[in-house]
Order: structure tokens, then C-alpha cells, then sequence
């Protein structure tokens, strides 16, 4: 897994947009990541304890909105979670699906003092 | 008092503006690149001796290897005959934009048609790094089996060919090739696809026709 490549990224965005606005302290970060990103909540908040520190963003709390996978069907129009075997519509049975959701994978806000 | 502040970046921002710059140094040269992706022992290494082969002389060839250790793989591209350098990610399961802007300076651009990048052999995490290539390739095999579309979904849809590989293997190795061709179609709808033995050679020029006709080939 790449987290710590991950985590790194997010704590060098966070300060850099921290600074911006000449913020003392980073006390939360909102994530939104999709299922197909492959991202480990505990392995991210691991490597950030780690990382963060001595930083205006230690101690700071990590909020993951997990987004799931969405696909639409585009026969019936049926948008469904797929399984893990098969992807599938479950309503119609058609094969011929797109991903609607799932991707996500960026730092949507900081909460900062 | 806190205070959110609105930021909407994509975590990678940082790895995809390096990507951009190697793009810039990749077209200024002429070079076309591809990042060639698989698991371990799908086939990458041997693939890429073959295709240097099937070339036959018309595109010249330099090769960026990813490993966490060792230059095994280097050492078998060079006594092929191609530029190569080594990339040793330590540890990392991928390789990045800074990795390969590094590894750059080191091939002869000037001298060469064609640059391909393999990466770590990793279902999963390469495929959120872009590196700057022009195409993302996927080598899949037929032994791993007919399931890994649906298992590895991530790296199914992030490229821009799919070779499969080993395909003299298909009457000994339990394959349903409808299955694993139905998961990469919904990924990747219209991939175009090389079903290929880098072994046996069959369906190599397919694929080495198609490189010619990607990349443009300086006039000397």
C-alpha cells in the first residue's frame, strides 16, 4: 500500500493552505475518498501521527468520508452498489454498466484555528 | 475559535503536476513513453525484451525499470541492448513522478524513439501515480486468473491497452476468457486488447505494429 506517499501529500497540502490564511493550528482534516481508491483509514492516521509532529498540524483529527461504489446501469437506469464477483445489474441482469462513484480521492477542507 | 477552511485538492495534486513536467521533458525530446503495469511475474520483463525484438529496428528503445530491489531486470535489458536505468523504490510498492523525473536525465532521449517505464509489480497502488508517460499499459496473464477485473478494478480502468499475456498457458490453466474480457469491458469500455505469448511469440507483431503506429519516430 502507498499511504505513506498518501499521507504525505495530505499533510503538505494542508499546511500549505493553512499558511495561506496565516492559521495557528490544524485541528481537523476532511477527506473524502471512494471505495476503488484503495486508501486504508487506520494506515493514514498511523503514518500521520508519525509525520505531523512538530507540525502546526499534530495532533490534528483525520475525518474519512468514505464514498462507495456506485454504477449505473445503462439499460434500466438502475444505479447499484456492485458485489465484489460481479458488476452486474442486479435489476435487468445487463452487463453493460458505467462507474458513477467511487473515484474520489482529495482533501475537501481544513478546520484550523 | 475554528474556522473550515475550503481546499478541494486531489491528494496526488503534487505527484500530477511532476508528472506534467516529465511529460514536458518526454515531448520536447521527442520521446514517446508508456508505463508498463502487472503483477509480479506477469511477464513485464521478458515482454519488453520481446518487443524489443519485434521491433526489429524501428523504434529505438531505452527502458526505465522499477524494483524494490536490485537491477536484475536492468541488467537483462541491457544485454538485450537497450539504454536502461535502474529505479530501486526501497520499499515503495510504486513508482512515482519524482522517481521517474530523476531517472530521466540518465537515457539518451536524444537518441531515442521510445522510453518504456516498468513499474513495481503491483495490482493496486500504481495506478494512482501517473508518471508522465503518454500510455498506461496493463499486462495481464493468463495463470493469475479470469477474476482480477473485478478484483482489481482500480488498475483495469486507469489504462490505455491491456495486453494478455501467456495465452500458449490457456489449454492447461482453468480461464474463462468471456468472464475476464465482460469485467474489463465494464472498467474500460473499448480497451483495446493484445492477447499475446511473449514466449512463443504469437501475436507480438499485433502489438509491436501498434507501438510503431503510437509513437512517432524521429527521422534520422
Amino acid at each position: 500500500m502507498h499511504e505513506l506517499a498518501v499521507t504525505q501529500s495530505i499533510l503538505d497540502i494542508s499546511l500549505r493552505h493553512a499558511q495561506k490564511v496565516g492559521a495557528k493550528r490544524i485541528v481537523g482534516i476532511n477527506l473524502v475518498v471512494g471505495k476503488f481508491s484503495s486508501i486504508v483509514d487506520d494506515s493514514v492516521q498511523f503514518y500521520w501521527d508519525m509525520i505531523a509532529e512538530g507540525t502546526i498540524a499534530q495532533g490534528a483529527q483525520l475525518h474519512f468520508e468514505r464514498v462507495p461504489a456506485e454504477m449505473k446501469c445503462l439499460e434500466c437506469g438502475h444505479a447499484f452498489e456492485p458485489t465484489d464477483e460481479s458488476f452486474a445489474c442486479p435489476k435487468c441482469l445487463s452487463p453493460k454498466v458505467s462507474i458513477s462513484k467511487g473515484d474520489e480521492m482529495r482533501v475537501e477542507s481544513i478546520d484550523v484555528e | 475559535m475554528t474556522q473550515r477552511i475550503p481546499i478541494v485538492e486531489n491528494i496526488l495534486s503534487a505527484n500530477d503536476n511532476m508528472a506534467g513536467v516529465n511529460r514536458e521533458i518526454l515531448d520536447h525530446a521527442g520521446v514517446y513513453a508508456i508505463n508498463i503495469m502487472a503483477s509480479p511475474g506477469a511477464g513485464k520483463t521478458s515482454l519488453i525484451i520481446k518487443t524489443l525484438e519485434a521491433l526489429h529496428g524501428r523504434l529505438k528503445l531505452g527502458v526505465i525499470e522499477g524494483d524494490l530491489a536490485t537491477s536484475i531486470d536492468t541488467d537483462k535489458a541491457i544485454a538485450a541492448g537497450m539504454p536502461a536505468v535502474q529505479i530501486n523504490t526501497g520499499g515503495d510498492c510504486h513508482l512515482d513522478a519524482v522517481m521517474v523525473s530523476q531517472a530521466l536525465p540518465s537515457l539518451p532521449l536524444s537518441d531515442l524513439d521510445l522510453v518504456i517505464v516498468e513499474n513495481v509489480g503491483n495490482l493496486v497502488c500504481p495506478a494512482s501515480f501517473q508518471l508522465g508517460t503518454h500510455l498506461n499499459v496493463l499486462i495481464a496473464s493468463i495463470p493469475e486468473g479470469d477474476d482480477k477485473p473485478y478484483k482489481y478494478p482500480g488498475m483495469y480502468r486507469g489504462v490505455q491497452a491491456l495486453i494478455i499475456n501467456k495465452i500458449d498457458l490457456l489449454p492447461y490453466v482453468p480461464f474463462n476468457m468471456d468472464y475476464f474480457r465482460l469485467g474489463v469491458e465494464i472498467l474500460n469500455p473499448g480497451l483495446i486488447t493484445f492477447p499475446l505469448s511473449a514466449k512463443t511469440g504469437e501475436g507480438m507483431e499485433a502489438w509491436a505494429d501498434w507501438l510503431v503506429a503510437q509513437g512517432h519516430p524521429k527521422d534520422k
